[in-house]
């Protein structure tokens, strides 16, 4: 698996969603996690496009192709900042939470209720930091599992524009 | 002044310089025909959405103008489905306008609604569901600088019934476009330029390969003036025929599956391949990594998704065919400073000795049956070649490119990336909408024909006075090709039946005239009388052989070092 991260600025307009999403299925593309949202220009929202690809450049060409996509940077994980958080909820009696807790201080996961059959924690970090922790306790028997997919911002003035060649 | 956007919509569409529709009405669009009923915009009704949408796409082609297709909801836009995606994979400018149910409507499954936005989403270069009053003006032409610029291709606008029936403030289009993503780059990079003649000037076995692209950016002129300048021989593709005349001496006609053979070899053996509006399509490549293997590639086109997709070049250029080639002719001048180009005559005639070789051939008995490509030789001898021609797809459609001389840019139509049956007869209605002056010959086979017959209807009635020649060898001749060579001659559901329908009884019964040749001996004669006739459409049907096959023929995903030119080859 070679996931490349896509920060993709688009019109806010409607479907906007359905075309990237449309185009990928079309192609046969992978996404690995697409997460979107207003972005600081009004009028504009930010995509960060997770894909599973060898090759990228034929999936950022047919993004770019797409009328309202304005602009497509691919983030280096070295020099962005990547994020996602993730809702998780895992089976633990009374005799199991203290154990529990004690690995989601070390993940700094936050326990946001607390039942008598289980335990939910919200985490934050980075993609591979929250793996972990859901790793860690997957054993103790996982309920249910949410994630936001993957938000990223580059680093200051590291970022890489791709530029479609000429 | 207060107007609806149903009347708004029409001054939109002759802001835009429509002359003429082709469409189908219904209840969802009726407040768009109210309008334009006193529009000086011509309507032509057609007999099925398709069939309008095909000819708005004949127009297209034939006037390099963007053709317009309206219809109503629901089926009318599913009907309209087919030609969206033909235009878009042949790089048509059409605009279609649908009605859709009221907003308050959408999404409860109301009479004649169909999810347009969605389902022509991916057939469409883009489109729009209209849901504020006051954006038509903008929108509207919005979707003709889209449909006609950059590469282009089909926009579809679906407005709903209320917001048609809305008033809104009349206001001029602006002329400026709000789109901060689509800003197609024109001009090629200097430095690819510069490296581009470099690789042109250092090539021994040169090859220009000129897509379909030379004919939507009006290149043709700088692409003859390019070839004569460097001694570059040009293969021109099934979308790019007349945009090279074919009697040039550097001419080396159509490459690919059904190409000819010298230039499907020069392709082969090249040690550069200029692409320019090309996309490297399958039936043009065969196996990819067999294609061209020795050859450096140059490629240019205005999609920068083409480049790379397929194979990757050497020198990539981004921008429009017209421009990149002018910049490479004078960059080429430039760089030889009066000094003459390499003339590659040791190439150009070992190219010739493959065009003397090798020749697409087939053999008519005086005494019959009709060969299909007697047809279309005699077409081509009795109207000089003056005429636009418009073909269907399959056996026909191959004939009609690798047979007739192409000469000018526009005068060869038909549907090359979707392959779409029945194309001939609404894109020939189309054609003769946009160029009433020029003869337009439908060279079609039967199969096609009846796919799309009932435009007949259109054409008569319409006072469109086209001429079709089907070519009829009662089946579905390229899959009873495919069959006979791949599929041990099981000839599964490829027959028409006995000369079933009468075509000339047909054509009569459609407001048309119909001719019948049935022994070679009355080919001529009836491609003669046809030409007499242009107060009406003319259907001429000639009855010919089942057996005849196209070739030569490169099998589906083989390598075009293996070009098969007869049945003997494959065998």
């Amino acid at each position: 698996m070679t996931l490349h991260v896509l920060s993709v600025l688009v019109e806010d307009k409607p479907g906007v969603l359905a075309r990237v999403s449309s185009m990928f299925a079309r192609r046969g593309f992978n996404i690995h996690s697409l997460a979107v949202g207003p972005s600081a220009e009004p009028g504009n929202s930010t995509m960060t496009v997770v894909v599973d690809a060898a090759e990228i450049e034929q999936v950022v060409k047919q993004l770019r192709k797409l009328i309202n996509t304005i602009k497509i940077t691919e983030l280096d994980p070295a020099e962005s900042v990547e994020r996602e958080v993730m809702l998780v909820r895992v089976a633990a009696d009374a005799s199991l939470r203290g154990e529990l807790l004690d690995a989601a201080s070390v993940f700094k996961a936050k326990a946001v209720d607390v039942g008598a059959t289980s335990v939910t924690f919200e985490m934050v970090g980075t993609p591979s930091k929250v793996n972990d922790f859901l790793e860690l306790i997957r054993p103790y028997g996982l309920i249910d599992v949410v994630k936001s997919g993957w938000i990223a911002l580059a680093r200051d003035s590291k970022t890489r524009n791709l530029r479609a060649i000429s | 002044m207060k107007i609806t956007v149903a009347e708004a919509l029409i001054k939109a569409l002759e802001f835009e310089g429509v002359e003429v529709m082709f469409g189908h009405p219904g209840g969802a669009i009726l407040p768009a025909y109210d309008p334009l009923y006193d529009s000086p915009i011509r309507h032509i009704l057609a007999r099925h959405e398709q069939g309008a949408g095909h000819m708005a796409e004949g127009y297209a082609q034939a006037t390099g103008k963007v053709g317009v297709v309206i219809a109503t909801s629901g089926p009318g836009a599913t009907n309209l489905v087919t030609p969206l995606a033909n235009a878009y994979m042949d790089s048509v400018p059409i605009v279609a306008i649908t009605g859709q149910v009221p907003t308050h409507a959408i999404g409860n499954d109301a009479f004649q609604e169909a999810h347009t936005w969605g389902i022509s989403m991916p057939a469409t270069k883009h489109n729009y569901l209209v849901t504020d009053p006051a954006d038509i003006p903008d929108v509207i032409h919005e979707a003709f600088h889209l449909a006609g610029s950059g590469r282009p291709g089909p926009v579809l606008v679906d407005l709903p019934k209320n917001i048609l029936n809305t008033e809104i403030e009349w206001h001029q289009p602006t002329g400026k476009v709000d789109l901060p993503g689509y800003k197609p780059n024109t001009k090629g990079h200097p430095l690819q330029i510069r490296a581009a003649v470099d690789l042109i000037l250092a090539a021994e076995r040169p090859v220009l390969y000129a897509g379909g692209g030379i004919v939507a950016a009006g290149a043709h002129a700088e692409l003859l003036a390019l070839a004569e300048k460097a001694n570059l021989p040009v293969t021109t593709t099934l979308m790019a025929r007349g945009a090279f005349p074919d009697h040039h001496p550097l001419s080396l006609g159509m490459p690919g599956m059904h190409g000819l053979y010298a230039a499907i070899t020069a392709i082969q053996k090249s040690d550069l391949l200029i692409a320019i509006g090309a996309r490297f399509d399958d039936r043009v490549t065969g196996d990819p990594a067999a294609f061209a293997p020795h050859a450096k590639v140059i490629h240019a086109d205005i999609d920068p998704s083409e480049i790379g997709k397929v194979r990757t070049p050497d020198v990539p250029i981004v921008g429009d065919a017209r421009t990149v080639l002018g910049q490479l002719i004078g960059k080429l001048d430039r760089t030889l400073d009066g000094a003459p180009a390499p003339d590659h005559a040791g190439w150009l005639e070992t190219i010739r000795e493959w065009q003397r070789d090798k020749v697409v051939h087939y053999q008519q008995d005086p005494a019959g049956p009709i060969k299909p490509q007697f047809v279309v030789e005699e077409l081509y001898r009795i109207t000089g070649g003056q005429a636009i021609v418009v073909a269907g797809v399959g056996q026909h459609q191959m004939w009609a490119s690798q047979l007739w001389k192409y000469t000018k840019p526009r005068t060869w139509i038909n549907s090359g990336g979707l392959g779409t049956m029945g194309y001939a007869i609404p894109a020939a209605i189309g054609a003769k909408v946009g160029m009433p002056d020029e003869l337009v010959y439908a060279i079609d086979g039967d199969g096609c024909f009846q796919m799309t017959m009932q435009e007949l209807t259109t054409a008569s009635t319409e006072g469109v006075p086209v001429k079709i020649a089907v070519l009829n060898n009662n089946n579905l001749g390229m899959v009873r090709q495919w069959q006979r060579l791949f599929y041990n001659e099981r000839f599964s559901a490829t027959e028409l039946t006995n000369h079933t329908p009468d075509y000339v009884k047909l054509a009569e019964a459609m407001g048309c005239v119909g001719l019948r040749a049935e022994h070679p001996s009355e080919v001529g004669p009836v491609i003669e009388k046809s030409l007499t006739i242009n107060d009406q459409p003319v259907i001429s049907e000639f009855r010919v052989d089942p057996d005849e096959m196209v070739f030569p023929m490169v099998p589906a995903g083989g390598s075009n070092d293996d070009v098969a030119m007869s049945l003997e080859d494959l065998k």
